[in-house]
This record gives structure tokens, C-alpha cells and sequence, in this order.
């Protein structure tokens, strides 16, 4: 009979990343809602800092696999040791944050199993004996609810669906160092880097206009780019855009791009992916523009207008600067 | 070196998506649809695989006869042949709702399908717009004992005996690795540039050889590991103020009125 819930930290060279800390906490909320322990694993080598820390959550128990096969992450070596560790503990639900690292591996992970992940959730309910995951279908235009068939289950969270600074600690977790089979490491990983110093900052900008897929062609940049400078803000896009070369990928606001919170950020002609949300719904007021009443951009919007943006945006530069001119 | 594209028809991104009665997915024969975007750069790039190395680029797609559309656009645009997965129940109906499958349902059709193919390597997007699973990629290379990497940002193809392929972390970091054949990628948007058809690639791919399969994987057999219970319009975090009643100009006039009295940027 399977049983309890089994969460994986990542880190990168001993450095937590901090989402995984979110895990923890959904694990520790559905092991509250359903009377199940928490396990955490942690692979790496030379770590013994880090799963120090991590002992230090209220979890039953930590996993730490310290093996040179482990510094660097890849997916056979990963794969492996996280098999070895299910088969060992049975759990009847594996947590896990959606990062993209965990997109590499726990696929493959699972198909060892027979069955697939239920990823990038944004919240489960639970309903009698079952939990409900719900996750976002149709790059965010809708919800599913869905519902695994057997144990374990293995379940990604989307990152920000859970809080990190909620994961409670403890009073010591039980240190185990599992023993684990890792067959032949195919892949050679080189060092990660940065493509270049980022040219813009845009995570300290108060006022941020973003584009999207709705601008239509390079050309009609430049009407944005007017909008920006009587607004004194910065010119971002959404990922569509600088693929395109239209702006610079230094400009690119979403998971593979920046992170930003700023006063007041202007979404125009962008639907509103996850990949695009993640990466500036904290943002203090937001503003939508989109001729898509549909479109999930409106769900965190503060404020939206329903229309072409080609309208927009000129009025709008206009009023702004007629303002302007009566309050100097 | 022989490289197969998984590709995918997905409804069109500007589509209106309707809720089917039963509440378990949109109502499908009213939207029109489209390559799935990351899919359409995994062609790109096998195409570029395959201009450096030789061999042949086959498409593999699955699903109702409308996905035609996306194989035609495929070999119009340079694939040498391709192949159709139906999944359709033999003696359903034209108008019967397609089968929806998860990941792993998928991926074994895709391994019975592709695995007398011997491919060297195997391309996908990496993730699609409708489901947005991001496995079945990942799945079906460990279901065929290739080794695979995931959101693929460039690929070196000069290296003889492998591959070495940049993915792309979060934040802005990215790790090269290199891995051997034979491989999957699944491969991140925004690649290269999309080559278009020409009409020289329209007429040449009317010859071209489309294999038709219908798959013998039994659904039953193999379990399902989620299934879709409702789908719904997700629920509004936040109370939209919507301004100008869909009139653009007024709703750009008030909203400078509120950038200055209410926000008070200006």
C-alpha cells in the first residue's frame, strides 16, 4: 500500500533554488488534508549544507544521496536515483515544483512507472477519497480539473501556486542516505552561464509597457515606443516578440526572460500565457489592452480595455500628453 | 541522418474556444486549427540538421483526419514523407469526437509506430497549446531507450558522433550538453526563423508519400494516468475595471484620466 507524500529539492551546485521550498509546503498541506507524512529527497554531491537546511522543515524524514554522479544534474543520473527512491518508499503522491529542470526529468521518471505527470498544477481540492489537480489548458483560456488513477501519483505545482515563506520548519528531520542505482550517464553537461550581462535592468523600472503578438509587425513598435517615453517608462515584450528579433531578448518579460513587480505595467495585444504571467503578475496595477474579451491577461488585470490596440495607444499617448501640458 | 518531427495540430490561437456540454473539453468542429507553434521550429530545425548532415526529415502526426492540413504544410515546406497516426476507433464515425489520450497513452502509440523507423534522431516542440503536457516527448524517448534533452535552444550538429545542444534554464541561463545518438529534443520555441513554403515546395509535396497507421495500441491496455473530469473558464483573481465600453478612444481617454488621478503616474 502505498503511502505518504515524497517532495524533490533542487539546487543548483549546492544553491537552493528557492521554488522548491514551495513544494515543500503544498506537501505539507496535502499531508495535512490527507494524514500522510512528508519525505524530501535531495541529489547532489557535496551538499551536506544544504540537506542541513532542508532537515530543518517539518518533514518526517530527508533522502540525501550524495554521490559524484550527482554534481551535475542530468536527466539518466537524476532519472535513476529518483527511481531507486520511489521503488524504496512507495509514496502515494511524488511533489514537485514545474521548473525546468524538473520538465527534464520527471517524465521520464514516471514512465518508469507506467504513467505520466499531472504538471504544472496550480492548486488541488479535495473531494472524498480523491484529490482534484487543477491545471491550465489552452496556453490559460481554460481550467481542467483532473484526477490521477494510481499510486504514486506524481504531481508538479506550478511555481507561485504555493508560497515558500509558508513551509514550516521543524524540529529536525531524520537524516537517511539511501542507497540508489545509477546505470550509464549518457549526456556530458558543460558549465551553465549567462548568455551576456543583461543590457537592461527592467526589474528596477517603475512604469513597464509590454507588447505582444497583437503589435502585428516591427514597424508598429515604434508608436509603443512613444506611448513609453511620455509615460517615462520601459519597453518590454512578451517571448513571441523577441523570437521574432523585433526587440531584444534583454526586453523579454516570462520565465525564460525577467521577473518583474513594477507600479504600473501596460500589457498591450499580449493573450496572457503563463510562461508571460509568471514573470510580472506581481505587479502593483495592471493594465490590459486587447481586442480578446477572452483573453487571460484580464483575469489579473486591474484595469482593461476591450479594443485594438492600433486605437489605443495613440489616443492614449495623446491624452497623456495633453494632461501633461495642463499640469505644468 | 534520419530525423523525425512530431508534430501537432492545435486549435488556432486566436480561436473562441467553446465548453462541450458534458463539461470534458471544447466543442472541436467549430475552430479552425494550426501547427502547434514550437513543432513548426522543430521542422525548421531538422530541416537545418539535415541541410549540414544529409539524410531525410519524415513528419509523424497523430489524430483525426483534419490533421492533413499540418503534414501537407510540413512537406510543402520540405519534410521528404510523412506519417499518419489515426486514432480513431476502427468503424467510429466521421463526426465521432477524436480520442484524447495523456502523455503516456500517446507516447506508446508514438513508440509503435516509430520504432521500425530506426531513427537517429527525434524532434518535437517542446510543449503543446492545448494540453500543454510538455511529456510526451520525454516519454517516448525513454519508452525507445534514446537518451533526450529538453527546451533546446540551438543545436550543434557539427560534433560527428552525437549532438551537442544548448538548453535553456531559467532566468536567463543556459547549459550546453552533449549526448550521443540515438536522441530526442524537444525544442524551444523561437529557434531560428521559420522558412515558408514555396510553391516549388507546394507542388513537390503533392508526390511525397504519406503513411497512413492505425494504431493497434490498445487504449485499455494501457492505463491512463490522469483523466480530464471538467473543464471550466478559470475563475478571475482579480475584478477587472473595464473602461471605454468598447469604445477604444474612450477607454484611452479614461484611462489617462486614471494613469493621473487615480494611479498618479502623470
Amino acid at each position: 500500500m502505498s503511502k505518504g507524500i515524497l517532495t524533490f529539492i533542487e539546487h543548483r551546485a549546492g544553491a537552493l533554488n528557492r521554488t522548491s521550498l514551495e513544494a515543500i509546503t503544498a506537501a505539507q498541506k496535502l499531508g495535512a488534508d490527507r494524514g500522510e507524512e512528508v519525505t524530501v529527497f535531495i541529489l547532489g554531491s557535496n551538499i551536506e549544507s544544504l540537506a542541513h537546511e532542508i532537515a530543518s522543515y517539518a518533514v518526517a524524514k530527508l533522502l540525501f544521496v550524495d554521490d559524484a554522479r550527482l554534481a551535475d544534474y542530468t536527466p539518466d543520473a537524476y532519472t535513476d536515483a529518483a527511481t531507486s527512491i520511489v521503488r524504496q518508499l512507495d509514496p502515494a503522491f511524488v511533489i514537485m515544483t514545474h521548473t525546468y529542470q524538473v520538465r527534464d526529468f520527471a517524465p521520464k521518471l514516471a514512465a518508469r512507472f507506467g504513467r505520466d505527470v499531472i504538471c504544472d498544477c496550480i492548486r488541488y481540492n479535495i473531494n472524498g477519497s480523491q484529490v482534484v489537480f487543477s491545471r491550465r489548458v489552452f496556453l490559460g483560456k481554460l481550467d481542467a480539473d483532473v484526477i490521477g488513477s494510481a499510486s504514486p501519483l506524481f504531481v508538479t505545482f506550478q511555481s507561485g501556486a504555493f508560497r515558500a515563506d509558508q513551509a514550516q520548519k521543524g524540529s529536525g528531520a531524520n537524516v537517511e542516505r539511501p542507497v540508489v542505482e545509477i546505470g550509464a550517464v549518457r549526456m556530458t553537461p558543460e558549465p551553465p552561464f549567462q548568455e551576456t550581462k543583461q543590457a537592461v535592468d527592467l526589474t528596477k523600472a517603475n512604469i513597464i509597457i509590454a507588447v505582444g503578438r497583437g503589435i502585428k509587425s516591427q514597424e508598429n513598435i515604434g508608436m509603443v515606443e512613444k506611448l513609453a517615453q511620455a509615460l517615462g517608462g520601459e519597453l518590454a515584450a512578451s517571448r513571441p516578440i523577441c523570437d521574432a528579433g523585433w526587440l531584444p531578448i534583454d526586453r523579454q518579460i516570462g520565465s525564460s526572460g525577467q521577473t518583474v513587480a513594477p507600479k504600473v505595467y501596460i500589457a498591450l495585444g499580449i493573450s496572457g500565457a503563463i510562461q508571460h504571467l509568471v514573470g510580472m503578475k506581481n505587479s502593483s496595477v495592471i493594465i490590459a489592452v486587447n481586442k480578446d474579451a477572452e483573453a487571460p491577461i484580464f483575469d489579473i488585470a486591474d484595469y482593461g480595455i476591450v479594443g485594438d490596440l492600433f486605437e489605443v495607444v495613440p489616443a492614449l499617448t495623446d491624452a497623456i500628453a495633453k494632461i501633461k501640458a495642463g499640469s505644468l | 541522418m534520419k530525423i523525425i518531427v512530431l508534430i501537432k495540430q492545435v486549435a488556432n490561437k486566436d480561436a473562441i474556444l467553446r465548453i462541450n456540454p458534458q463539461e470534458t473539453w471544447i466543442k472541436e468542429d467549430d475552430i479552425s486549427y494550426e501547427t502547434n507553434e514550437s513543432d513548426g521550429y522543430a521542422l525548421e530545425e531538422a530541416l537545418r540538421i539535415k541541410e549540414k548532415r544529409g539524410g531525410e526529415v519524415v513528419i509523424c502526426t497523430m489524430g483525426p483526419p483534419r490533421v492533413k492540413s499540418v503534414i501537407k504544410d510540413g512537406l510543402a515546406r520540405g519534410a521528404d514523407r510523412a506519417i499518419h497516426i489515426s486514432t480513431r476507433a476502427t468503424g467510429a464515425s466521421a463526426t465521432e469526437e477524436p480520442l484524447h489520450f495523456s502523455p503516456f497513452q500517446t507516447a506508446t502509440r508514438l513508440a509503435e509506430a516509430l520504432r521500425d523507423e530506426n531513427a537517429d534522431l527525434i524532434l518535437s516542440g517542446l510543449q503543446s497549446d492545448d494540453y500543454g503536457y510538455g511529456q510526451t516527448g520525454v516519454i517516448l524517448a525513454e519508452l525507445m531507450g534514446f537518451a533526450s534533452a529538453t527546451i533546446v535552444i540551438e543545436v550543434d550538429a557539427s560534433v560527428m558522433d552525437g549532438l551537442r545542444v544548448k538548453r535553456e534554464l531559467e532566468s536567463g541561463w543556459y547549459q550546453w550538453y552533449q549526448m550521443p545518438l540515438p536522441a530526442l529534443l524537444t525544442i524551444q520555441s523561437g529557434i531560428s526563423q521559420i522558412r515558408y513554403a514555396t510553391l516549388k515546395g507546394i507542388m513537390a509535396a503533392k508526390k511525397r508519400e504519406i503513411k497512413e497507421i492505425i494504431s493497434t495500441a490498445d487504449t485499455a491496455g494501457v492505463t491512463s494516468g490522469q483523466t480530464i473530469a471538467r473543464v471550466y473558464l478559470p475563475h478571475k483573481s482579480k475584478e477587472t475595471k473595464l473602461l471605454g465600453r468598447g469604445d477604444a478612444k474612450a477607454g484611452a481617454a479614461e484611462l489617462a484620466e486614471k494613469l493621473h488621478s487615480d494611479i498618479r503616474i502623470i
